[in-house]
């Protein structure tokens, strides 16, 4: 029961986007079009299960015992920066397919702040292993939901009569606060 | 080769034709975050500047040490280390302001205008342009936190700074202070800052036309003249 309020709580009440503003620079460069934007997404969601399981492993068998907790920046940005290009060596080996649905967004995802940031709410909120892994999954599937949701309503925003000077990144920005208002509706919800 | 602008230029081309921000939309998570007060605003871009200012400096000075194919690490880790100097640093000596970051302070790692900074600016430049360079930029991520932290302490509390402004019958509107608000700010503004641009743009063309259109119209005068003679 409790992973499953963890898991709520990560996709849709703290939604990273839309309430945590991690992630945004893909949220806003990426999400044009519905089918991208879900590839992104999963792409995204795949790399967060493992960041999550990775992190946790090293936070709490190496930095903690040998006390180099002030280490875990660095660690984490390398130890992602290394498993996301790992993640896209073993997917072109072992699916060619998959390999050409995430190929082009997996670089983009190390400089995601999504990523280092579940990492470090992990480890804030002192989760257990598998708590861990199920707000890494939780976390990602929130993100691909507004990334989603976003792409939808950019695809429909082309045909619309946008005032000139905000067409582009101001209007995308207001309709993310919309979202963010819509999704406000969802806090009190869970607590946690 | 692109023509060297001079040194003040440099550093004033990140305050408003270069604005991080407001004109490259970069390193917009911090900006959206932390700005619920002008206070956390200012200190979230002084931490970025000190970390911008420090890995610049570094890099500009090893960048022909660095190997082409493993720079982004080099910059990464440089980075990492002097975003832990600021959080250790603030833990120690601002509680108050640190907790209000929270994990925002460590974000500065994987703020994107850092890194651009560095890839774009710090690896091909003297110690000098760079440093001046990322001042640039921090002093124009400064002012853009700043207004938009501003701005939403004003109408979401009434205060800026701590200090009241607003009237007394003022009645704050919460939804500046949650996340929604900043969206919907940082998207006004934005579109502000545009339609200034494209009215700017259009008067200069406005204004190019005139001197075409009237150039032109003497140099038929001249050309009718000589066709008369």
């Amino acid at each position: 029961m409790e992973l499953i309020l963890i898991f709520f709580s990560a996709a849709i009440v703290n939604n990273f986007v839309l309430a945590y503003f991690l992630g945004i620079c893909p949220f806003i460069g990426v999400s044009g079009k519905i089918t991208s934007a879900f590839s992104m997404g999963m792409a995204t969601t795949f790399v967060m299960t493992i960041t999550a399981i990775v992190t946790w492993l090293i936070y709490h068998l190496l930095l903690v015992p040998f006390q180099l907790e002030f280490l875990q920046y660095v660690s984490f940005i390398l130890v992602i920066a290394s498993l996301v290009q790992f993640v896209e060596m073993f997917v072109k080996k072992v699916s060619q397919p998959l390999y050409r649905a995430l190929g082009i967004f997996l670089p983009l995802i190390t400089t995601n702040c999504a990523i280092l940031g579940l990492a470090l709410f992990m480890v804030l909120k002192d989760y257990s292993f598998i708590q861990g892994v199920v707000y890494g999954v939780g976390a990602g599937a929130g993100f691909t939901l507004a990334i989603t949701v976003m792409a939808g309503i950019r695809e429909e925003l082309d045909l619309a009569d946008v005032p000139k000077p905000f067409k582009g990144v101001p209007i995308t920005l207001i309709v993310a606060g919309l979202l963010a208002l819509a999704f406000m509706g969802f806090s009190g919800l869970i607590s946690i | 080769m692109k023509k060297q602008l001079t040194l003040s230029k440099e550093y004033l081309k990140g305050l408003w034709d270069q604005n991080p921000v407001f004109k490259q939309a970069l390193g917009l998570c911090p900006v959206l975050a932390v700005t619920v007060s002008a206070i956390n605003g200012i200190a979230m871009a002084l931490a970025t500047t000190f970390v911008l200012t420090s890995a610049s400096l570094i890099i500009s000075s090893i960048r022909k040490l660095i190997p082409t194919q493993v720079r982004i690490a080099a910059y990464i880790l440089i980075i990492a280390t002097f975003v832990t100097i600021v959080d250790l640093v603030m833990k120690a000596q601002f509680p108050e302001l640190s907790k209000a970051l929270g994990p925002y302070i460590p974000l500065i790692v994987v703020n994107c205008l850092i890194l651009g900074r560095q890839e774009a600016f710090s690896s091909k430049n003297t110690v000098g342009r760079s440093l001046l360079d990322s001042l640039g930029m921090g002093t124009g991520f400064l002012i853009a936190l700043f207004v938009l932290g501003g701005l939403r302490e004003i109408f979401g509390t009434g205060t800026l700074l701590g200090i009241q402004v607003m009237p007394d019958f003022y009645e704050p509107w919460l939804v500046m202070i949650l996340p929604a608000g900043a969206f919907l700010t940082l998207g006004l503004l934005f579109g502000a800052a545009n339609s200034y641009l494209q009215k700017k743009e259009q008067d200069e063309k406005n204004y190019l036309i005139e001197k075409y259109l009237k150039a032109k119209k003497e140099a038929d005068e001249m050309g009718g003249q000589a066709k008369w003679n």
